[in-house]
Formats: structure tokens, sequence, C-alpha cells
């Protein structure tokens, strides 16, 4: 494997750590309210965080662009005090890869919030905890295979996020190249045997964090 | 009752068979009906993405002439077109804005022998968004720190790409300029990012810059002799189905209709054989 690959690999992998953290924040914190709390326009949220699941990723890029390219709404705004822009960074590889693969941890959480007996719960509340104490020592602990389910999940869909990466980072060798920009581009300039490789790690790779998952989920609880 | 009832049953059941086999016949009808090619003639041309709008044209024109004949364009990177050919696409025509690409498809015998012909050439132009502040008066100018992004055709793939490496390379800004890079899929992605503002500047074809013209505030032709000539060839695909109809499409490009237009969106004409 040459120097290109494994500095794609590195980048995936960082950008999908990366992702996957602020996944677990938000994915879990609104999870969270959409299994236990009504509010104005929680159907709304719903969707909203549910759309990236079903939308193509060009789509969710299309999107990420109005918001943040460098004339888009918000990135015009950065862009005038910075002189920064998001586009075409590796920043914007987490980012949609953020975006794509957070409906996964939000789904996972809440169906696994929800499942909790309330009862639980409420006994937390009667025995004079606060919200916040119930929901670290009572909510999470019982949701927790949930959560890590989906924080996996959330992973692998991040390592492997492709549309709207290209849409947003572009494909700059060296810079936002991810694991599948770099199989695309070798794939379409010919070079089957290297693309096979890169194939064939990519897989590997995956699939190695997958049975570590599962093994560790197993192992802790 | 029961035994009246029983001898019923059989008839029913079958006729219950007969509707769904009626109903599966009429389904096989219509989807044979419905796939069936309707037009006796259609020709898939593989295009170089910078002729879209002039090969549109001149594909409605050549269609007039020739009554009952759809002309079908793919468009893209004609690195990728040439992927796509090579793993079997079923293409009729290719037009490629690089000799390389061409090359390519001849020597791995792609090509129907006696088909291929340049037929247009073009520019190499620096392109800066109507939305930039900067002033860029000169492609020394790419240097400044506050240009932060320039974007390229991917060298590999996109003939418009290989020559404004050749362009930033014979200006001895390739190495400079490196990190400032950002490779698009093919050129009309790089208009793109540069008619967005994405980006500081692009490197296009002068045709391309013609048709994004009001997104656009300047536009740098590249110095004379800086790239290789960018030469369209065409050429008939081997084993092609429809070869006549694939030879008269190229010799509808290569007449004064087909030069007309294509000069029309600036492309420079020529028609040699080679």
């Amino acid at each position: 494997m040459s120097g290109e690959v494994w500095f794609s690999l590195r980048l995936s992998l960082q950008v999908a750590f990366l992702a996957t953290w602020f996944i677990v924040i938000i994915g879990v914190a609104v999870g969270y309210l959409l299994a236990r709390k009504n509010f104005p326009g929680r159907d709304l949220v719903d969707i909203l965080f549910t759309l990236p699941l079903v939308l193509p990723p060009t789509v969710t890029g299309y999107y990420l662009i109005i918001l943040f390219g460098r004339n888009g709404w918000l990135g015009k705004t950065l862009y005038a005090w910075t002189g920064w822009s998001l586009m075409f960074t590796w920043y914007a590889a987490v980012l949609a890869s953020f975006v794509v693969a957070l409906p996964l941890m939000v789904r996972t959480t809440r169906a696994a919030i929800e499942s909790i007996d309330p009862n639980l719960i409420l006994a937390s509340y009667t025995l004079g905890r606060s919200e916040l104490e119930t929901l670290w020592k009572v909510v999470l602990p019982l949701a927790r295979r949930g959560i890590i389910a989906g924080t996996v999940l959330s992973f692998a869909r991040a390592m492997g996020e492709f549309g709207a990466t290209l849409m947003l980072a572009g494909n700059i060798p060296g810079k936002t190249n991810t694991l599948p920009l770099t199989i695309y581009t070798l794939a379409g300039s010919g070079d089957w045997p290297k693309a096979q490789g890169v194939v064939l790690l990519l897989t590997a790779v995956s699939g190695v964090f997958l049975y570590l998952a599962n093994r560790t989920s197993r192992k802790i609880w | 009752m029961g035994k009246r009832k029983e001898p019923t049953d059989l008839p029913e059941r079958r006729e219950v068979s007969f509707t769904l086999l009626k109903g599966f016949f009429i389904f096989i009808l219509f989807t044979l009906v419905l796939t069936f090619p309707v037009r006796a003639q259609e020709i898939t041309v593989s295009a170089a993405i910078s002729l879209k709008e002039a090969f549109a044209e001149i594909g409605k024109s050549f269609e007039a002439g020739q009554k009952g004949t759809r002309v079908q364009f793919n468009l893209g990177a004609s690195g990728d077109l040439v992927r796509q050919i090579l793993a079997g696409a079923p293409v009729d025509v290719f037009a490629s804005a690089g000799l390389k690409e061409m090359d390519e498809l001849e020597q791995k015998g792609f090509t129907a022998p006696g088909t291929r012909m340049n037929f247009a050439g073009n520019t190499v132009v620096l392109a800066v968004p109507t939305a930039s502040t900067l002033r860029l008066e000169g492609f020394s100018d790419l240097t400044r720190k506050e240009v932060k992004k320039i974007a390229i055709g991917n060298p590999q793939t996109v003939p418009a790409g290989r020559y404004a490496e050749q362009v930033l390379r014979g200006l001895q800004l390739w190495e400079p300029l490196k990190d400032k890079l950002v490779f698009a899929e093919n050129v009309r992605q790089v208009l793109d990012y540069v008619a967005r503002g994405e980006v500081d500047a692009g490197l296009v074809y002068a045709t391309d810059a013609l048709t994004r013209a009001r997104d656009l505030k300047k536009v740098l032709p590249a110095p004379e002799g800086s790239h290789s000539p960018v030469v369209y060839p065409i050429a008939a695909v081997k084993g092609t189905k429809n070869e006549g109809l694939a030879r008269a499409f190229i010799a509808w490009v290569i007449s004064s209709e087909g030069k007309n237009i294509l000069e029309r969106y600036g492309f420079k004409t020529l028609a040699e054989k080679k």
C-alpha cells in the first residue's frame, strides 16, 4: 500500500471518529428529547433528524452547500468574519459524515429509551433524584445497548460517507480524499488492481471495527 | 348441500387461476410493448462535457435532417467516458476533449477504423467569479496570500485539468500553488465552483466561460503556447450496431452546418483527417 492510501485511511478514521464523537453527544440528547418530552414542533424535529437517512446523500450535500458554502446562509457570514470557508476542507467531510450518520444514533437511542419501563424513571423521581441525575444513573445505563449499537452504526456510516462528502469537501488528494473517494478516483481512472486493494482494506477495517464493537459491548455488559 | 358445494369448489379455483394467468399475460404484453424500441434508430454519443450546448444543438439539427432518428448524449469528463466505453458501455460515437483519451481508445482497438477526425479546438482561460473582491490581473497574482482556493479538473481524468497543469507548470506556478488546488470531476464542475464563488479562481475552457459569463468577473486567457493545443477528436466506437448512423453523425459535426454551430459557441473549427 502506498503513502496516499495510508493517508486516506488515516483521514477516514479521523473524520469518522470526530463525526461519531459529535453524533454521540447530539444524538443522545435529541433521542432523549424525542423519547421523553412533548414540545411544540416535536414532529418537525423528528422529521428533520430522520430525513438525512432517507434522502440521497447528494441532496443532503446540496442543502449543506446552501447553508455552509462560501456564499451560503451561514458560510457567508463565517467567510466575512474569518476569511475562512468550510468548503473543500476535511472539516467539511466531518460535517457531511455527521449529518448523514446522525439519524442512526437518534433513532436507536430513542427506541432504546422508549423501551425502558417508565416506572423505573418515575421511581427515581419519587426517590428525589433530579431529572439530570435520573438521566445519568437510570436512563442512560438502561439504554446503553441501544446507544452502543447506534454509535457503532453511526461510525460505520461515517466511515463510508461518499455523496455529501464529495459535494462539500471535494476530492482533493492529500487533503480530503477519504477511502471511499480514493476508491472512486482509482476506479474512475481505470486503476482496478489498486482500487481492489483499497476496497479490501476498507472492508477489513469496517469488519474489524464491527467485531471489536460486538466484543466490547458483550464484555462490558 | 355439502355435496353440491364441493364440486363447485374446483372450477371456482380454476377460474381464479385463469384470471391470474390472464392478468399475467396482459402484464407481459404491456412490458413488451413498453420496452419495445418505438424509434427505429437511436445513437448514443459520449461527448466531453465542454461540448454540451454545442452538441445539443448539433444533435437537434441532425435529428431534423434524419427523420425518426434520436441522438442521446452522455456527457462527462473524457477520461471517465473512455473508462465507460472500455467497460463495454453501449456507445456509438465518442467525442473527446483530449487526444490522449482518444489515443487510448484507439490503441485498445475500440474505435472504428477510418472514422477518427479532429473537429474542433479550444483555449484555456483563468476565470474569476463576479463575487470575488480580489483584483486578479494575471496568473502570477494567484500566488498572493488572499487567494485561498483554485479549482482545476482532476488531471487524471479531465483533459482540461491536464491542460491546466501544463499551464501552471509552464509558468512555474504548480509547486507554489499546489496547496490551493481543488480538483473537480469535470471541467463544468470547475466552472460551477468558480461561478458560485466557492473558489477564488479556476481554469476552464474559453467556451465554458462563455456559458456563464454573467457569473464571471474576469476571464484571462492562458499565455500563448503554455499548454499543448486543445484539440477535440471524434470517432465511431468499434462494434456499434449503428455504424452507418454514427458515421453520418460525425459527418454532420464536420459539415459546414456543424462548424457554424461550433463556432457560434466559441470553438475553433478544423476538419482534418487523421
